[in-house]
């Protein structure tokens, strides 16, 4: 590997900055308003004004998916930050109290391992009616017990090293070590998981969405674009493909992002992989 | 070495199964808590804000909503143990009837799929081991990231878009039930390609990798010395031995097979649980919700349990671990 940077990493990078860019962009600019319905322009094919067209009510396909992009990375980063931070913080307090509460921590995250995002947004829109926040709410849930168990292991093995004995000596308290020496040196292992959990929020959003528990219209989502292609088939087909394919392309992303980040600061797996 | 040693594996296989009825336990609170202790009132939820207060009232009566919380909850729960979940308010009928009726399609599907699934990941896994750094192994791995970056929701649809739209080889969706058997295996085809193709991709990197792990180990290099076929040894001895983090990495997919099947179900309006879940949820059915909530993290628990004690009777060497 001397020094060179591995192919997911650059492809994953590439694909990341793509959507983030295009998400971005949808903030100042998209090249129509992408909830105007022109109903005399519906079904459009691509040209020059509507770049890949129009859907059932006339409304450009390109500005919809550039702002669903926007969504999708909306809920993936507010999930994962919010599910991710608690996880963190209860893997922490596992790693640093240890004995029973560690257990009992990590018997809970376990429990929470058989609960899918599904499940849980089933029952939360069951009871509230189906949002974008319940979408949200259910993807940082499983978020928690996949970031605390990470943070654990990593946190364990941190808490052997002799700068922490170190740190003990000297007084510091648990909390002090856990924020002053634990945290900052399990940020790589948090920041790979951190990253392959969002490929897995914007898919999990996706099929929300899809599935009538995530963006409500008119806020256009990958997912429920696909859902109302679906009616469509026969007479649209090409509004099935588009949404799709963005869908893979950020997925793909961050997953490949991951893995690239994880072979560059996990040397032990670098060294198998070559 | 586990097996040598009765008293151990009693020790493990007891310790194991108190854990898995604390998780049931734990997992039938939440789902209770959730659907009942938060803010809200359910009679209201199901029968809507125009109800009259005569109405909500015989409904809190029959829900049992005016008991204490504690009471409520042994009575559902001790219901449940006895197949009692309570009654659909949009099907008014018993929910466990509703499950028992639909349950043979979840059940059709979730085996089909999880068969193929393995099939797949197995073949192309082992294939790609055999052929690895060459062309075969990349295409392998490509396809591998690629599946798990599609959705199964839109494989679902690009399936139907070519083989009911297009080719109209096979029905975009519906079950014609299993006393037409040729009809019934026709409709499964694209929902279990839909299913396997996406799970099959994660698995077979696993495969992949656990099959060059063993393929590195001495008594391979040993057997293919001993003139045994490349194909002999691939077969009879790298796959059986690679299989351990395959079984693993089956039960812990299995909570996505769940979920799986009940996002191919909705796809291909497939009258099973997961289509039900979806009704219940439009008609406020929150019993019925519950219910199939409940059951379904039910099964993912005890799935888990069963690949945990599997995996000490195929791997021997846990008994570390005990």
């Amino acid at each position: 590997m001397s020094g060179r940077l591995p192919v997911n990493l650059i492809i994953g990078a590439v694909l990341v900055a793509l959507v983030v860019g295009v998400a971005a962009l949808s903030l100042i600019w998209t090249p129509h308003d992408h909830a105007a319905m022109t109903i005399r322009n519906r079904f459009q094919p691509a040209d020059g004004v509507y770049w890949l067209g129009t859907d059932q009510l006339g409304r450009d396909i390109v500005s919809q998916l550039m702002v669903a992009a926007r969504n999708s990375m909306t809920v993936a980063l507010v999930a994962v930050l919010i599910g991710g931070s608690i996880g963190v913080m209860f893997g922490l307090l596992a790693s640093a109290l240890g004995g029973w509460v560690e257990d009992l921590i990590m018997r809970v995250a376990d429990i929470g391992f058989a609960f899918p995002a599904l499940l849980f947004a089933i029952m939360l829109s069951a009871v509230f009616g189906p949002s974008l926040t319940i979408a949200v709410a259910a993807i940082a849930f499983i978020n928690i017990p996949v970031f605390a168990r990470v943070t654990r292991a990593s946190a364990n093995q941190i808490w052997m090293r002799d700068y922490v004995a170190a740190a003990r000596a000297a007084g510091h308290g648990r909390f002090a070590i856990s924020r002053d020496h634990i945290l900052p040196n399990i940020a790589a292992p948090v920041i790979v998981q951190g990253t392959i959990e969002f490929a897995v929020a914007i898919l999990a959003e996706a099929a929300l969405s899809y599935l009538g528990l995530g963006a409500q219209p008119p806020s256009p989502s990958w997912g429920r674009m696909l859902s109302e292609a679906q009616t469509l088939m026969f007479m649209a087909p090409h509004l099935a493909i588009y949404p799709g394919l963005c869908i893979v392309i950020a997925v793909l992303g961050f997953s490949l992002l991951g893995d690239g980040l994880r072979d560059i600061t996990d040397p032990r797996l670098k060294r198998r992989r070559a | 070495m586990a097996l040598e040693d009765p008293a151990r594996m009693a020790y493990f296989l007891i310790r194991r199964t108190i854990g898995f009825v604390l998780t049931l336990l734990t997992v039938s609170v939440v789902v209770f808590a959730v659907m009942n202790v938060l803010p809200g009132d359910p009679a209201l939820t199901i029968l809507g804000i125009d109800a009259s207060e005569q109405a909500l009232e015989n409904l809190r009566r029959q829900l049992g909503l005016n008991d204490p919380v504690h009471i409520r909850y042994l009575n559902w729960i001790g219901g449940a143990l006895q197949g009692d979940f309570g009654t659909s308010h949009s099907f008014r009928v018993p929910v466990s009837e509703l499950i028992v009726e639909r349950l043979p399609m979840t059940v059709s599907l979730a085996i089909s799929g999880m068969v193929v699934t393995i099939i797949l990941a197995l073949v192309l896994g082992v294939a790609a081991a055999a052929n690895h750094g060459k062309p075969g192994d990349w295409g392998v791995m490509f396809l591998a990231q690629i599946g798990i970056a599609v959705p199964s929701f839109w494989l679902s649809i690009l399936l139907i878009l070519l083989f009911a739209v297009s080719l109209q080889w096979l029905p975009p969706g519906g079950f014609p039930g299993w006393s037409d058997p040729l009809g019934a295996i026709r409709s499964l085809i694209l929902p279990t390609a839909a299913l396997a193709l996406v799970q099959g991709a994660v698995l077979a990197r696993v495969t992949r990798s656990s099959a060059l792990e063993v393929m590195r180990l001495d008594y391979v290099r040993t057997a293919r010395a001993s003139g045994f076929s490349r194909q002999r040894v691939l077969w009879r001895h790298v796959l059986p031995n690679a299989l351990v983090p395959i079984v693993t990495i089956v039960g812990l997919q299995f909570a996505s097979l769940v979920t799986g099947t009940i996002v191919i179900e909705n796809v291909f309006s497939l009258p099973g649980l997961g289509r039900l879940i979806f009704q219940s949820i439009s008609n406020r059915d929150l019993p019925t919700v519950q219910a199939l909530v409940m059951l379904f993290a039910a099964i993912v628990v005890t799935v888990n349990f069963i690949v945990d004690v599997i995996y000490v009777f195929i791997d021997p060497r846990l008994k570390a671990r005990t």
